[in-house]
């Protein structure tokens, strides 16, 4: 499907937000996402399904004051 | 040493973690100052997070995590809660900016956030400004920290309003109290804690200079230096000079 990943269009295949993070190689990363502008807690991400059209945010650790 | 919600911290020099010429000397800035907290943040991954994480937890210290850029509530809420299950604490710098130029925090947004992530577990430390009636408004919304300003952040002016500062510490003297943002010199951060403040919160005072090393050093010992100055009960200034030198006994030569 058709989503927005960090601001980029991508077509993924998912369905669901943790295929999709396997997808582009942050399965096992230490990653936390947002759907849509809400937080989506780790533990939800495998029965997650994305649709055309969704916004999804995958943060990680970073620099900072 | 500080007591933030409870944990005691081994350091009043809480340090940021970013625009440091390299990991490696960011690792020995940490070292050389022993700073007690490192604040960090999150942002979208672009293959560098991952690294980072690892770095931070080298540390062995206690982080922060800010939701620095943030402009709204729902926005701050969010990151919050990214940043509570990535960095697993529920400690959390919250910023709400109001003004991009001065990043003046948006106080307002602020107390709504404070009172939000508060009800909802989080252990807020607020960068404020040092206004008495913003200030009481987040410890109604839950906060038992205060992170007042010194001056705008990444500015380096040290502290703009040393009497609101010095109003804010009379007014809660039983809150910890964080001078965040504004230190450009180790003599911005001594006369924070001069004025009986708990911690102090800088990253670019230390991440900039030629020597951040070094720099991070100087803001340890300075930052140890109020605060024994403080704890010494400093004498008041005085308009008329005081001769410290006996007059008693002197000769009389002419």
């Amino acid at each position: 499907m058709k989503i927005t990943l960090n601001g980029a269009a991508r077509d993924l295949t998912g369905p669901t937000v943790q295929d999709a993070l396997a997808e582009i190689g942050l399965g096992a990363a230490k990653v936390a996402t947002a759907l849509n502008g809400a937080f989506l807690p780790a533990a939800a991400r495998p029965e997650t399904t994305l649709k055309d059209g969704d916004a999804l945010e995958v943060v990680a650790p970073m620099q900072g004051g | 040493m500080p007591v933030f919600y409870g944990t005691r911290v081994e350091s009043p020099l809480m340090l940021g973690t970013a625009q440091y010429p390299s990991p490696a000397i960011m690792a020995e800035a940490f070292r050389a100052s022993r700073a007690g907290i490192a604040t960090v943040s999150l942002r979208r991954e672009g293959g560098a997070g991952q690294d980072f994480h690892r770095l931070i937890k080298d540390l062995g210290i206690p982080v922060l995590p800010n939701t620095a850029g943030c402009h709204s509530v729902r926005e701050a809420v969010t990151t919050a809660q990214m940043a509570r299950e990535l960095f697993e604490t529920p400690w959390l710098k919250l910023e709400v900016i109001r003004d991009d130029d001065t990043l003046c925090p948006d106080v307002i947004a602020l107390v709504e956030a404070a009172r939000v992530l508060s009800d909802d577990g989080f252990q807020v430390f607020p960068y404020c400004t040092e206004d008495l009636s913003v200030c009481g408004r987040l410890l109604d919304a839950g906060c038992q920290v205060l992170m007042p300003w010194g001056a705008p952040i990444g500015s380096g002016r040290g502290l703009n309003n040393p009497y609101g500062l010095r109003s804010l510490r009379a007014h809660f003297p039983d809150v910890p109290l964080v001078v965040d943002a504004g230190i450009g010199l180790p003599s911005h951060a001594a006369q924070a804690m001069e004025l009986g403040y708990d911690a102090v919160l800088l990253n670019t005072a230390v991440a900039k200079a030629g020597d951040p090393v070094a720099m991070a050093r100087a803001m340890a010992l300075a930052i140890e230096a109020g605060q024994l100055a403080h704890g010494a009960n400093p004498i008041e200034a005085r308009d008329m000079a005081a001769p410290s030198t006996p007059l008693f006994g002197m000769a009389v030569l002419g």
